[in-house]
This record gives structure tokens, C-alpha cells and sequence, in this order.
């Protein structure tokens, strides 16, 4: 399959089930709310190492969010339901309630939620005040620059993590030509994220490793310099550099919705080839398969 | 269709009739509410005494006509929608739990006593005690929202322990007296002595007031979460400004007398 010049490699991405998790965070400009937001999603690229993915879903005008100010929407993901709300206490409280200005709401209406103001409110020290409006319930956490003010609960659901596919390019330079692309692309597809440095991650893994301690190192087929020397390698001959673009969704919809997006704009933005990440499909609870996912685009926009 | 209550004859002294309510007239067809019991004054009489009815029962109901003598009016009810197009009298929606009421006119003394849910909507004025709690009773309203277009008279949220009371023009005295918890606005002027043994809960008033020597000044800030309050209520249909929004607020603490944990947070303008 090819689009345009593009080869589409007759493979598919392995994703993993997770649990989600959205939140709206407001402040008195929109610089101070992306301060947040990048905040609390720093040092979640990868569940491996970071025990939880995050990235920023979007940037909201103020009519769009609860209290009327700017604000970001934030998507968190974790394995299960326990650590997704370990993690949320940890960022909303390190992150959110430390920036100046902020504000932090729930952003998922879902049938099992976490306590999270509910935790935080304990900062307060007592101090805290209680809210109940429409039948949510907020904490007023007294601050040095007025109030920190937080849902009690968040929705969490069932998600997508791993959705994934990797452009294979002539050099460094073009390969990252077309991730850029790929990911201005991606942007703003509902309920998914890239949660690698600016979307994009260059050093893929295999889930096994030569060291005795560790559970996963580099991706070695994909990797140009060893096509010489590894035992199997996957860069086609001319390709010079590979890039990997994650997607994390709530639900496997936008997560195929974002890797359509990325992929064609690649395509289009010069990749010499697409392919995708998967262990055999012997780990991950989904397959996402690159020909049907475009095969069927291509029958939308037709 | 809806089930449609036509006054025909003005009572002479008070009506009670709590059976004008969507969850105790449903599945009852026009015949058996005519005969739904009502007390008037000390007699026994029937709804069809007074109403004249038609349509057929859902969960919505409309009352037609000068109910300023008629009591308990949508009382206890737990769900459903109950228009008032006229004037309503005491305890409109008393303990009522779910639904909501909207009266085009005024309504009379004690609106949403002692709710615990639901939402009334009082497009003309309200008398005292609005969201209160009853004489010997130390729990007012507990929940849901009440909003009066218009002026409202004293007391409004006497011993309130949750829910939000807005006030669209002025209310009397001791507003939020012996408040637990909530939200008390009031857009218009505010009488003395509001929060008058306040433990805790915020009330807003958008106008200068003068405060009991109780409550003590904490700063000028930027209240958040006044402004979820705020535009809950302007989609409600109450004219909040932009000033009133994203202005600033005077916080005072009090009541001293009590636990000292309420607020006054005064706009200002």
C-alpha cells in the first residue's frame, strides 16, 4: 500500500489497555494554565519508567471551561484504576495546586471516579472549605494567592495506551520534517494525546534486553546505525533515520482517528516509508492494523 | 399532556393543599385528583373545589390564577415540573426534594423550607424565611437551588446547612441568620445584620452592607469558585455582569460568635 510516495508496510501497532483520566485546568491567563498543563504532564512519556502517560488534549477558550478563564484539557493514563488515582493526587497537588492562579476540574463524566480534591484538601489544614453546586462537589484550598480550587472526584474509564507508528525517512533532518507535520496534524483530536517530548519518540524499545536487570532497551532493528551488525534489522535500504509517534486515547476510536491524521500528513510531508511497533501481538489487548485503518479513511474521504 | 389546575374560586381563608404536586398526582387520572384532599382552613374540602382541571397527568403540571392563599404548594415533591402562572403562598415546595417550580408571580412567606433538592424559581418576589428552616428546627434548606427574581424579605436561609439562594433584587434582614453551610446571593441591596450567627457557608452580596462588628476583614481577592456560582446562575436566567464575574471580592470572617468560619464576600464595584 502507498500514499503518494509513501510505502504503508503491511503491519500493525500493539496497544495496551489503560485507565484515563481528563482534567480542565483554568487560570487567570492562558500562559499561567499551559504552565500547569506542562507541568503536570512532565515526566509521563512512557508507563515504563514514568508510571503514568500524560499530554495536553487541548488548549480551551475561556467559554469553555467551568469558571470562565483559559485553560488546558489534560489526558492521564495509567495501568489501572489504583495508580491512575495515585498519580492524579501526586500531579494535580505537586503541579496544578502549586501554579499560581489555577484552578483544577474534572473533565470525564464516567461511572467510576478517583478522589482526588477530596485528598488534596487535607493541605488545608483544616482551613478548607467544602462547595456543592449542581452535585459536584469542590474543595477551596487556602493558598498564598487566594484559593486553590479542586473537583473532590474525577472520572476515570477504560483507555487505549500504545497506539503507535513510525516514519522511516532518508535523514535525520526530513524524518523529523515529517514528524513535525505528523503531530501539528494530530493536534486536537479529541481524547488522545502524544505524550513523548513534542510528540515524537526517537528511541524506540523492545521489551527485552541482553542486561539481566533491565526489561527493555532499543529498539535495535529500527535502528540505522546497526543494520550492519544486529541480528535482524527493519530500515529498508536508503533510510537514514526512524521516529515514533505514541498515541494514547480514551477509547481506541481516537486513538485510530489521530494515527490517521499523523500518517498521512507524514506521507505527505515526505516520509519515505510507515510502519508500526508491535511485539507479535502477544502482549498487547489491541491491533491496529495500518492498511484497514487508511483503506478505510481513504473510503471516508471518497 | 399535561395536567392544567384553573382556579375558580378564590379560597377566603388559607387553602392547604400539599397534593398539588407532580409526585402526588402521578398516575391519577382527572376524576380521582379532583377528589385529592385539601384542608381548608379547618374543614375538609377537595382540590376540584377550587380548581377547575383538565389534561391529563405526566410529570408536569400548571396552576393557573391568585394562589397566594394556597400553602404547601408543591411540597415533598420529589421530581417532575410544576409551573405556577400567577401568585403562589407559604411554604411553595416545602421539604420537596427533586423537580422543579417556577413561579411567574410572587410567592408568599417560607419558599423551599427545609429542601433538600430540586430547583424553585420565583420570577416576581418572595416573602421571608426563603430556604429556611421551620420555627424550632435547626436545619434549613439542604440542598438545591432557589431563585428569586425580584426582592425577597428577612431571614432568607435561617439555619441553611446546603444548596444555593439567590436573590435577584434586595432582601431584608438577617440574611443567612444561624447559617450552617451554602451559598446565599443577593444581587440587589441586603438588609442588616446579614450572617448573623453564620458557622459556616458563604453569603455574596453584590452592594455594600454594613456588617455586624463580628466579622473581621481578611483581604481583596479573586474568589474562583464564585464564578462556577455565577454563571450557574446567569444560565439560570439572572442578569450577572461581567463586573460581578471577574471582579473583586472583600472577604470578611464571622460570625466571632459562632466557629468564625463563614464569609461575607462583598463585590466590589
Amino acid at each position: 500500500m502507498r500514499i503518494g510516495n509513501t510505502e504503508i508496510a503491511d503491519t500493525f501497532a500493539e496497544a495496551f489497555a489503560m485507565v484515563g483520566a481528563r482534567l480542565l485546568i483554568t487560570a487567570e491567563t492562558a500562559e499561567w494554565a499551559l504552565a500547569a498543563g506542562r507541568s503536570v504532564t512532565g515526566f509521563a512519556t512512557s508507563i515504563i519508567g514514568c508510571k503514568c502517560e500524560a499530554g495536553i488534549e487541548a488548549t480551551m477558550a475561556p467559554d469553555d471551561t467551568p469558571d470562565g478563564r483559559p485553560g488546558v484539557s489534560v489526558l492521564i493514563f495509567a495501568m489501572n484504576e489504583e495508580g491512575l488515582g495515585k498519580r492524579l493526587v501526586e500531579r494535580v497537588g505537586q503541579c496544578v495546586m502549586t501554579c499560581p492562579s489555577t484552578a483544577c476540574y474534572n473533565g470525564l463524566v464516567a461511572d467510576k471516579e478517583v478522589v482526588v480534591g477530596g485528598q488534596l484538601r487535607f493541605f488545608g489544614d483544616k482551613f478548607q472549605i467544602a462547595k456543592l453546586l449542581e452535585g459536584r462537589r469542590m474543595w477551596r484550598v487556602p493558598v498564598m494567592d487566594g484559593e486553590f480550587l479542586v473537583d473532590d472526584r474525577f472520572g476515570i474509564q477504560p483507555a487505549v495506551g500504545g497506539g503507535n507508528f513510525l516514519m522511516l525517512g532518508r535523514d535525520q533532518r526530513s524524518t523529523l520534517a515529517a514528524a513535525g507535520a505528523a503531530v501539528a496534524a494530530m493536534g486536537g483530536t479529541a481524547g488522545a494525546i502524544l505524550p513523548f517530548p513534542g510528540g515524537v519518540v526517537r528511541s524506540g524499545s523492545k521489551p527485552s534486553s541482553r542486561y539481566k536487570f533491565l526489561h527493555a532497551s532499543t529498539n535495535d532493528a529500527y535502528c540505522p546505525t546497526l543494520r550492519a551488525i544486529a541480528a535482524r534489522t527493519d530500515v529498508p535500504d536508503g533510510v537514514g533515520a526512524v521516529l515514533e509517534i505514541v498515541i494514547d486515547g480514551l477509547d481506541l476510536s481516537a486513538v485510530e482517528a489521530a494515527m490517521r491524521r499523523g500518517i498521512h500528513a507524514a506521507a505527505a510531508a515526505g516520509a519515505l516509508g510507515i510502519s508500526a511497533g508491535n511485539y507479535g501481538g502477544g502482549l498487547g489487548q489491541y491491533q491496529i492494523h495500518l492498511h484497514p485503518l487508511l483503506a478505510g479513511a481513504e473510503e471516508a474521504r471518497a | 399532556m399535561s395536567l392544567a389546575f384553573t382556579l375558580h374560586t378564590a379560597p377566603a381563608v388559607p387553602l392547604e393543599a400539599d397534593v398539588l404536586s407532580p409526585t402526588r398526582l402521578a398516575g391519577l387520572g382527572a376524576t380521582d385528583v379532583a377528589r385529592m384532599p385539601v384542608v381548608y382552613g379547618n374543614q375538609r374540602a377537595e382540590l376540584g373545589d377550587f380548581f377547575t382541571i383538565s389534561g391529563a397527568p405526566d410529570d408536569t403540571i400548571h396552576l393557573t390564577g391568585d394562589l397566594s392563599r394556597i400553602k404547601f404548594i408543591g411540597a415533598a415533591m420529589a421530581g417532575g415540573r410544576l409551573f405556577v402562572h400567577g401568585t403562589a403562598g407559604m411554604h411553595l415546595g416545602a421539604t420537596m426534594s427533586g423537580g422543579v417550580i417556577e413561579v411567574e408571580g410572587d410567592a408568599g412567606d417560607w419558599v423551599g423550607p427545609e429542601m433538600t433538592g430540586g430547583r424553585i424559581i420565583v420570577r416576581g418576589n418572595a416573602g421571608h424565611l426563603v430556604g429556611s428552616a421551620v420555627r424550632g428546627s435547626t436545619s434549613g434548606m439542604q440542598g438545591g437551588e432557589i431563585l428569586v427574581f425580584g426582592h425577597a424579605g428577612n431571614e432568607i436561609g435561617s439555619g441553611m446547612r446546603r444548596g444555593l439562594v439567590a436573590i435577584g433584587g434586595d432582601c431584608g434582614d438577617f440574611a443567612g441568620v444561624n447559617m450552617l453551610a451554602g451559598t446565599i446571593v443577593v444581587f440587589g441591596q441586603a438588609g442588616w445584620r446579614p450572617g448573623a450567627g453564620l458557622k459556616r457557608g458563604t453569603i455574596v452580596a453584590m452592594k455594600p452592607v454594613e456588617l455586624l462588628p463580628t466579622f473581621t476583614f481578611a483581604c481583596t481577592y479573586h474568589p474562583v469558585f464564585l464564578r462556577l456560582y455565577l454563571r450557574r446562575l446567569r444560565l439560570l436566567g439572572l442578569p450577572v455582569t461581567e463586573a460581578q464575574l471577574t471582579g473583586l471580592y472583600q472577604r470578611w470572617s464571622g460570625d466571632a460568635i459562632e466557629l468564625n468560619r463563614g464569609e461575607i464576600l462583598l463585590h466590589q464595584a
